[in-house]
């Protein structure tokens, strides 16, 4: 009998400190599995966020750095220019990059930074309490839009995979949801295009993962996938929106 | 014949991997962990095809599937 599944080297043999049903633990593995299939554990240096997965430092067997709020971006950019040589990643939710990290996430995929970007998208603040995130699609109840975010006064859902295609300079922006098997396959099939653009040395990549929080949301983790399945994907669509392979 | 072998301290009881198993194998156990949750468990092991949908689907990596 081969083992055809087990844990991926890249990931420390501790438990998760997520939610039960919480999407980054899968998250956290697809990167470890790319991680491991490329070889490139010893090069990397990963950028932990501020959120939920802030301890992504304790769970990545590579070398983890955690900046700011919303700032992974930018100690990125340092990393990867002073080390070109490494590969450098940034794992960051959606209140770290499409709120506080707005600045430098647009700066540097306008830079064209060569470096790679998860970003979780779960519409709303994980580790916070459940405030309402710049994400938040509309009429979703959070703890700050207890009747529901109107569209009238906090505007609409920021779409940050559309927004940062209409610049020239990234290489590769993709969307994908892992709420069912052949979304997960997708969707490491895109992580690891991602990092591939990187190591090629093509330009900034970027994957935005459709991820459910059942804790804030007030579901249990199999309602938290269907309620993702129904409201998230139409708003949020899932594919590339820019690889700049296929335009060469 | 394939085989999954489940981490009971691991497994935080999100119920994921039991919508996903093609075989309906997998429930919930009556037992507790460490951490108070009910973690997974199979039931007839012989069904189990090795398609590592529950693998892929777990959240807390908890699952390792054998072939």
């Amino acid at each position: 009998m081969n083992k055809v599944f087990s844990r991926p080297k890249s990931l420390v043999d501790i438990p998760f400190t997520y939610c039960p049903g919480c999407h980054h633990g899968i998250i956290h593995r697809l990167i470890a599995e790319v991680l491991d299939e490329f070889n490139i554990r010893e090069d990397t240096i990963g950028i932990a966020p501020v959120g939920c997965s802030v301890f992504a430092y304790l769970f990545f067997d590579c070398d983890m750095i955690c900046a700011a709020h919303g700032r992974a971006p930018a100690t990125a950019t340092g990393i990867k220019r002073a080390k070109p040589d490494n590969i450098v990643f940034s794992y960051q939710g959606d209140g770290d990059l499409a709120s506080i990290g707005t600045a430098e996430i647009i700066h540097a995929a306008n830079r064209g930074e060569k470096i790679t970007v998860i970003f979780v998208n779960n519409a709303i603040y994980g580790m916070t309490g459940g405030q309402m995130a710049p994400t938040t699609l509309e009429g979703q109840i959070t703890q700050t839009s207890p009747y529901g975010r109107d569209s009238k006064t906090m505007g609409m859902p920021i779409r940050m995979c559309e927004l940062l295609s209409t610049l020239n300079t990234p290489s590769y922006i993709s969307r994908v949801a892992l709420t069912k098997p052949s979304y997960i396959i997708k969707a490491k099939k895109a992580i690891k295009k991602a990092f591939q653009f990187q190591i090629d040395g093509k330009g900034f990549s970027l994957v935005e993962v459709l991820s459910t929080c059942p804790t804030n949301w007030g579901l249990s983790p199999q309602e938290a996938n269907e309620w993702l399945d129904k409201n998230m994907i139409p708003y949020y669509p899932l594919g590339e929106f820019k690889n700049s392979e296929e335009v060469s | 014949m394939a085989k999954v072998v489940i981490d009971r301290e691991k497994c935080k009881g999100c119920e994921l991997c039991t919508l996903v198993c093609p075989q309906n194998i997998l429930v919930m156990s009556k037992s507790f962990n460490k951490k108070s949750y009910h973690p997974v468990e199979q039931i007839n092991p012989e069904k189990c095809t090795g398609c590592a949908f529950c693998a892929m689907t777990c959240p807390d990596v908890a699952i390792e599937v054998y072939k």
